[in-house]
């Protein structure tokens, strides 16, 4: 009824080849928006915004990286958390050496020194396929967290080997530092996020996009056709680790504000992100939001229901949550293996017949 | 001889002696992939589950204490008696025999012909569960595990090396009986896929599930078979380590060394894993001890990775695997 192409008539190419075709979700699109940057930011208070608001969105810019590499390219990483890490260590740097320089550029600059390093750890992707590349990045990952371990110049020297995130301001606002309020950080964190999905939407809906589909189609054929696998390849790596390096010195320097490597970008945060975009959905940026949603809402909510509703010792609920998510994992692999964002597709189809079936 | 070649030459003896138990861990994946195509991250949640369970046993712990505390208010913990440690190894390998036939029929039959990647991401979902599970059975705090191996230095290997270049050399017994048993269980193996009815079965469904199934021999079966052999390898695993260094979390972690070692020695072969684990044990000793202190040390939680990686540069399906072929 609503939700359909048909009297929704284009008249321009222009019009034909936007994002959302259909009247619906372009409405849809727009009001969501509207909610996240006008009403949301209004009642938004500490602990939605520390619990939940503030990491689904950093969550979901690692995903939407992630998924880039897993999704549409088809080149396993585990190595994630090893690339937060790079875009965390490297915006400490930047903020510590160039305080006048805005945050934003900052974080940017972040994500293109995770690119680099990125594509540095991409390379054996030429030779190495599949599982063994799998198992290939989680030499970055545990490199990765040792060197910013064991150089003391990455965290300046300072003697508990942590960083702090030092206080910086956008517009006259902080962003980072103990002064930050709810707002400043949601909406920080929203900003960026409303761009990276523009560009991985676009991106992914052109030629880079087609080419990293090609890949992971089959490599060798898409070869033969002319698409060439090293740029492909290196193209994929470089830019899935700029939006991981993004989300790693948003995760650093407005969610944690101090970190210690290990415990903050372990290989937990690895697997924790591959969750999201395989739950979330392979190849959909739909997908990766929908995953950090679920990934971020459930432990929230088991805890409160765990130790809040019933009243159990915080240790045994975190044991029982470990089974929910785990279980979950699987009973979701089993229900639907192309996640979330299937089930949506799946709906958008009903829809369209609705309430007319036949 | 030279103080630096004898420290070299004990750093390498104990690598070896690493190097097997980390194949004892990666062998359980081999199988697993082999039979199955799955990459099996639960292996080092089985290990520290089996070894957890082999506790809980022998100590006599009421399971899930903790939980029905919680809900009834009461104070158990243990019901007051000790097993033999060889009625335990035979019970726990029991329980694993079990879980293999229960994560048979509630995950693997419903996942097949799925995408291999979803396989491996059901494993960690598997991985998260089980470690959640044998904490909740088992309670989390760390626990020793004492099932009468020998333990501590081997005096007999101190003095004779002692007498011959006038420096004893420091070798755990435990790792002495670890290699033994690491031994035993390759040819153990081995034996059974050569010779027996279900290790012809076995070898057939890695081959070709296809074919296997037209032939009339049952996927399921084998699959329960593997997963229980693999279980009872992560048993033995869990034993070794446990033994080693306690009961606990980190012992999960193993898999995470097993992996390297994997990618050198081949995802499908069962000698690979041995050599593997024997190079990437020796290679990050040694790498430790002459490289180590002066870029900071605790190099041994990334060398096995990177070593692998560069080794895979140049021959990308391991040391033994299988050739990769690929068509269009």
């Amino acid at each position: 009824m609503f939700y359909r192409e048909a009297g929704d008539f284009k008249s321009s190419y222009q019009e034909d080849s936007q994002t959302f075709p259909i009247k619906f979700d372009r409405l849809r699109y727009y009001g969501v928006l509207i909610v996240a940057f006008g009403i949301v930011p209004l009642f938004i208070n500490d602990y939605w915004a520390s619990a939940v608001a503030v990491p689904f969105l950093i969550y979901a810019i690692a995903a939407i990286g992630l998924n880039i590499l897993v999704g549409y390219a088809g080149l396993v990483s585990l190595g994630t958390g090893g690339f937060m890490a790079v875009g965390a260590y490297s915006v400490y740097k930047l903020m510590t050496a160039f305080p006048d320089i805005s945050i934003f550029v900052h974080v940017i600059l972040a994500g293109v020194v995770t690119a680099a390093v990125g594509v540095l750890f991409g390379l054996p992707s030429l030779r190495i396929k599949g599982f063994y590349l799998a198992v290939a990045t989680l030499a970055a990952q545990f490199f990765l967290v040792w060197l910013f371990n064991k150089v003391p110049w990455f965290y300046n020297y300072s003697a508990s080997g942590q960083i702090t995130a030092p206080e910086r301001t956008v517009f006259s606002v902080f962003v980072t530092g103990a002064q930050t309020s709810a707002t400043a950080k949601y909406m920080f964190c929203l900003v960026i996020l409303t761009l990276v999905a523009l560009v991985a939407r676009n991106l992914t809906r052109g030629t880079v996009g087609r080419k990293w589909m090609a890949i992971r189609d089959m490599d060798i054929a898409a070869e033969i056709i002319g698409v060439n696998p090293l740029t492909t390849k290196l193209s994929a790596f470089a830019v899935s680790s700029f939006f991981i390096g993004i989300a790693g010195a948003l995760f650093f320097s407005v969610y944690l504000g101090a970190a210690e490597v290990g415990e903050a970008f372990g290989i937990q945060k690895s697997f924790l992100i591959l969750f999201m975009v395989i739950i979330g959905g392979l190849g959909s940026i739909f997908g990766s939001f929908a995953g950090a949603a679920f990934l971020v809402l459930l432990p929230v909510f088991l805890k409160n229901v765990l130790v809040g509703a019933l009243g159990w010792p915080t240790d045994l609920a975190a044991h029982i949550e470990l089974m929910i998510v785990g279980g979950l994992i699987v009973v979701f692999l089993i229900a639907e293996p192309h996640g979330l964002a299937q089930l949506w597709r799946v709906a958008k189809e009903k829809l369209r017949l609705w309430p007319f079936p036949y | 001889m030279p103080d630096q070649l004898l420290y070299a030459m004990e750093v390498t003896l104990n690598g070896l002696m690493a190097g097997v138990l980390y194949a004892l861990v990666a062998l359980g994946f081999v199988l697993i992939f082999k039979a199955s195509g799955i990459f099996n991250y639960a292996q080092g949640v089985l290990a520290l589950f089996a070894a957890l369970t082999l506790v809980g046993i022998q100590e006599g712990q009421v399971p899930f204490a903790h939980l029905i505390n919680a809900i009834t208010g009461g104070h158990l913990t243990h019901f007051g008696w000790q097993v033999p440690a060889v009625i335990a190894i035979v019970l726990t390998a029991g329980v694993m025999v079990l879980l293999a036939i229960v994560i048979e029929k509630l995950v693997l039959k419903h996942l097949v012909s799925q995408a291999p990647i979803i396989l491996f991401m059901a494993t960690i979902g598997l991985a998260y569960f089980l470690e959640g599970f044998g904490d909740v059975m088992w309670g989390s705090d760390i626990k020793t595990l004492d099932v009468g191996l020998p333990q501590g230095i081997n005096d007999t290997i101190e003095t004779t090396t002692a007498n011959w270049f006038g420096y004893g050399f420091f070798i755990d017994n435990l790792d002495i009986v670890a290699t033994v048993v690491a031994v035993l269980l390759v040819t153990a193996l081995t034996l059974f896929s050569q010779f027996s009815k279900q290790g012809r079965a076995l070898r057939a469904v890695a081959d070709d599930h296809q074919a296997a199934l037209s032939v009339g021999i049952s996927l399921r079966f084998i699959w329960v078979l593997v997963w229980s052999i693999a279980g009872f390898v992560a048993l033995v695993a869990g034993i070794m380590w446990g033994s080693k260094s306690g009961v606990q979390f980190s012992l999960s972690l193993i898999a995470l060394k097993a992996l390297p070692v994997l990618m050198l020695g081949g995802f499908t072969s069962i000698p690979g894993a041995i050599v593997g684990g024997l190079i990437i044990g020796v290679g990050e000793k040694l790498f430790e001890f002459s490289i180590g202190p002066m870029i900071g040390g605790a190099t041994e939680n990334w060398f096995a990775y990177v070593l692998a990686l560069v080794f895979l540069v140049f021959r990308p399906q391991g040391l033994f695997g299988e050739r990769i072929i690929e068509r269009v």
